[in-house]
């Protein structure tokens, strides 16, 4: 595709971005739609401290167990932000607070992948395979997602995954754009037409994954610069960021622009449905922090990101879907360094324009000894599954029947969205 | 059938001389590039013939035993002139805690200027504590380039090539990150003193090396783990931690369904209570343990009786970690999961469960010998089945080294390797979790990393980096260097047709020299 034909398309779509009453992804027949439902999901990578993240102050017992890390109530110097009187919201999350307050933050605690394991790379994998357990399937569930798309145009750009390689959540036979340098226009020799030639010449005609390699990545390469280098006019008032350092997963603090860069791909590229990035640095085993602290500096510039990436998406909010996820939570207790080591429950993060907001989910049973997974643990009294499926389904519009091909060995039960 | 040429054929048929390639048996020629392509970084100049005349098997044998061979002067004189080598890691660590403290001091300092002064004096003062307050952040840098020039001096001249590869391979086993404060000092003496030496010998000794080293201590947390009640518990030092344990098992041995517990894991945590490293101050009740600047702090232990993977562990301080190491180096579990590995790393991604089991038994009859259990794969069938021939694709590493190897480069700087090391997602000693850098096909091939490799190939083919290469390296030769790597019609027809200047940027980026 050349630009211009890109640019009609870009326009087209962004036209249909205000069209009303088309109700979400119609993924029966792969009937074409025009859909503008996105999704986002944002992985923290270590184990993030769920517990530190939306507390239960209300619970004396999170002060006993946690007699050094613990954020002080609401009201005080760095004390947690107020959700529900029971629960608070990390201070460093402020940025997250009028999202909160405008209903379209929930948070579904106590929540994760009902394997047991502690492993981190057993934990991510479970929760990226969507199949815990099921070390046989090779697929992620948001590539499985993707599959089932329609084809919309012609443009490849549906699916992006920010970062040097291409994480299991992503992996499978669906086209995936990765983006490695981060979101921003990306220089490269293949941009001469004479080595692009010699590389057409020896790569376009295979079928093989190399080949899949190749094609995918100089469409995407090509629609991201094109898109990128049209003005924006939006995104000429914003600040105009470094571009993060290149990290396997980066701390939040490396990667401060997320929010604003990918909010302007989104808005170039309505075509885009899907995106997934992810951060590392949340194994806090040692001096995790208060409401200031290690954790705190990784929350509070993953915090503004999403801000960021709200603001930017303007209207587009109303038709996406944010999912904030970690592999296991933390343990109930400090451990004897000021830090927390591998447990299992967490907190599962939902924004979104029309998502049943401002409420905190959770089926749950407390700090006591006996509500605790192993007498250590939040328990996982709701399957990440469920919030995905429930997201999906209600957000997103995808069909029952496409869901139970994105997590196969899932069956929806009750609904996760349960008020504590 | 499909029809391959060497880009020798492709030189003849264009009415060129080849460079001192002759063609025997075909099967020969194979084993010979692959013997090459898995014991070292890929073929050098001259490599392909060396190996042939030696013969395939003295290949092997040699490489087993890299001491008999002499240490390329290129390497010697890195080693010779790296300030980490004169420095033991406990001044390491004391410099960087010098530095620390500098750098907490002037930050006030420099607060306090800023808040107390507007004039020219408050300026400067301010100026100079900013100044000392990244001095921190230079030594770290300094550190970091002495040792990535070191390793990638190693791996591209080093003639030991095997125990460069099987020092990479253990150094993701066990892995560091030079990210994680200490470290950022101490990740190269940890591979010069508890990776390298161990990497082809005895299976525990290695595991003890690195349970010892304050590189592995610092990363995983076990320096502050404390038994909750004991004599020494205050501070920082009041509890368990069971990071390390816990990897230990999961990561270093027994394998994620090795056949443990969560309670196994807070046991062994315990076990593994009081080792950690000495701070600036000496405190009392500290006994240095090994030769690379561990402690044990006896009055932060454990002495309680354990329950240990079913066995009962009495209280009894150090010794408790190396018999808790001796069970776990012999377990059935980690003779599987290293011959695994192992087999994943030489072979193919998802390795034949013979192959496996082979090298697992050898694992157990010879008690963790290394070279035992390598040699058991390199006699292997699996090994030399023709569909594991170039089945591998090469991990940024390999591929930055490998294009360094075949082009007769022979840097004296390394930023620009290291930089696409950091685009494609594999920053030397920059993997942060403890699991190290995977090898598979599936985790590093991906559309925008593939166009970022093509462009480094055609970057460095074309002669651009003359920190690297000082000409674009001649395709012909570089096309015999590596010319038992066949080349398809394909390959061979575009090479061919394309401009002289990319000649060399095609064979690079050929899907033949993306795999090895």
């Amino acid at each position: 595709m050349n630009r211009r034909e890109f640019i009609k398309l870009a326009s087209l779509s962004s036209l249909s971005l205000f069209a009303p009453g088309l109700a979400g992804w119609a993924f029966s027949n792969g009937i074409e739609d025009g859909s503008n439902k996105k999704l986002i999901v944002i992985m923290l990578r270590g184990g993030a401290d769920g517990l530190n993240i939306v507390a239960p102050y209300g619970d004396s017992l999170y002060y006993n167990l946690r007699p050094r890390i613990a954020i002080s109530r609401p009201g005080t110097e760095n004390g947690l932000l107020d959700l529900d009187s029971h629960f608070g919201l990390h201070p460093a999350l402020n940025t997250l607070m009028p999202y909160w307050q405008n209903k379209t933050l929930a948070f579904v605690h106590s929540s994760g992948s009902p394997n047991p394991s502690r492993s981190h790379f057993d934990a991510q994998d479970n929760m990226e395979s969507g199949t815990p357990g099921l070390h046989s399937v090779s697929t992620g569930w948001l590539n499985r997602l993707v599959s089932e798309l329609p084809i919309k145009g012609k443009t490849s750009l549906h699916a992006i995954s920010i970062g040097p390689v291409l994480p299991r959540i992503m992996s499978g036979p669906a086209s995936i754009a990765t983006i490695s340098k981060g979101v921003q226009v990306n220089k490269s020799l293949l941009d001469r037409p004479v080595v692009a030639s010699v590389f057409q010449d020896l790569y376009s005609g295979r079928t093989d994954d190399l080949g899949k390699a190749f094609n995918e990545g100089m469409a995407a390469h090509h629609e991201i610069n094109d898109s990128l280098s049209q003005p924006d006019e939006q995104g000429a008032m914003m600040d105009r960021e470094q571009v993060m350092a290149n990290r396997g997963a980066p701390l939040p603090g490396n990667n401060k622009a997320y929010g604003k860069q990918l909010a302007q791909l989104f808005r170039k590229s309505p075509s885009i449905q899907v995106a997934f990035l992810d951060f590392g640095g949340f194994d806090t085993h040692v001096n995790e922090g208060t409401g200031k602290g290690q954790l705190a500096n990784h929350l509070a510039p993953l915090g503004q990101g999403i801000a960021d990436l709200i603001q930017g998406l303007g209207p587009m909010y109303k038709d996406t879907t944010i999912v904030v996820m970690s592999e296991f939570g933390r343990t109930a207790k400090e451990n004897g360094n000021t830090g927390t080591d591998h447990g299992h429950g967490n907190v599962m993060w939902i924004l979104g324009g029309e998502i049943p907001g401002g409420k905190v989910y959770a089926r749950w049973g407390g700090l006591n000894t006996e509500a605790l997974h192993e007498a250590r643990d939040l328990p996982t009294s709701t399957d990440f599954r469920a919030v995905l499926a429930a997201l999906m389904n209600n957000q997103l519009g995808v069909a029952k029947t496409t869901i139970a091909k994105v997590f196969p060995d899932f069956s929806e039960g009750s609904s996760p969205f349960v008020q504590v | 059938m499909k029809r391959f040429y060497s880009l020798v054929a492709l030189a003849t048929t264009l009415g060129v001389a080849a460079a001192g390639y002759a063609q025997t048996s075909a099967t020969g020629d194979d084993k010979v590039l692959h013997a090459i392509n898995r014991l070292t970084f890929g073929p050098a100049p001259g490599d392909i013939e060396r190996v042939k005349a030696m013969g395939v098997k003295a290949f092997i044998e040699q490489q087993l035993n890299p001491s008999s061979i002499p240490e390329s002067p290129a390497v010697l004189s890195v080693v010779a002139n790296s300030t980490s080598a004169q420095q033991s890691t406990a001044e390491l660590m004391n410099q960087v805690r010098e530095l620390q403290a500098i750098k907490k001091e002037n930050k006030e300092v420099r607060k306090s200027a800023i808040a107390a002064t507007t004039d020219a004096q408050g300026a400067e003062a301010a100026a100079d504590a900013a100044k000392k307050i990244n001095v921190l952040g230079k030594f770290y840098k300094r550190m970091n380039d002495e040792y990535t020039n070191k390793r990638l001096t190693r791996d591209v001249e080093s003639p030991r090539q095997l125990e460069q590869v099987m020092t990479e391979f253990w150094f993701n086993h066990f892995n560091v990150c030079i990210t994680k404060g200490l470290d950022h000092v101490l990740v190269g003496p940890y591979e010069d003193q508890a990776i390298r030496p161990f990497a082809m010998g005895k299976f525990r000794d290695l595991l003890g090396a690195t349970c010892h080293h304050p590189a592995m201590l610092f990363y995983l947390d076990n320096w502050q783990n404390t038994a909750p009640q004991s004599g020494g518990s205050n501070g920082r030092f009041k509890g368990l931690n069971e990071n390390y344990a816990r990897e230990l098992m999961e990561l270093h041995t027994l394998g994620v369904d090795g056949g443990y517990a969560q309670k196994d894991v807070i046991e062994l945590a315990k076990i593994l209570t009081g080792l950690g490293i000495a701070g600036r101050a000496q405190r009392p009740g500290l006994e240095p343990v090994g030769p690379y600047g561990a402690y044990f702090a006896s009055n932060r232990h454990d002495f309680g009786e354990k329950d240990f993977l079913g066995r009962r562990v009495a209280g009894k301080g150090e010794q408790e970690i190396e018999d808790a190491l001796d069970v776990l180096a012999r377990h059935p579990s980690t003779a599987h999961h290293i011959g695994y590995q192992l087999a994943q790393y030489f072979v193919c991604d998802t390795p034949p469960a013979t192959l496996v089991d082979k090298m697992a038994a050898r694992f157990k009859a010879s008690d963790g010998d290394i070279k035992a259990v390598l040699r058991e794969l390199f006699n292997s069938n699996e090994f030399w089945d023709p569909k594991y021939q170039s089945a591998k694709y090469k991990t940024p590493l390999r591929y930055a080294v490998s294009i360094m190897r075949a082009t007769d480069a022979h840097p004296q700087k390394f930023d620009v390797l290291a930089q696409f090391m950091r685009l494609q997602g594999e920053p030397l000693y920059g993997c942060l979790t403890p699991d190290g850098y995977k090898n598979t096909k599936e985790a590093w091939l991906n559309p925008d990393g593939f166009l970022n490799r093509l462009n480094f190939a055609t970057v460095v083919g074309s002669g651009n980096v003359h920190s690297l290469l000082s000409t674009a390296p001649e395709y012909r030769q570089l096309g015999a260097t590596i010319s038992g790597s066949k080349f398809s019609p394909k390959t061979v027809a575009v090479v061919a047709k394309a401009p002289e200047p990319l000649k060399s940027a095609v064979v690079l980026g050929s899907p033949e020299f993306m795999h090895y």
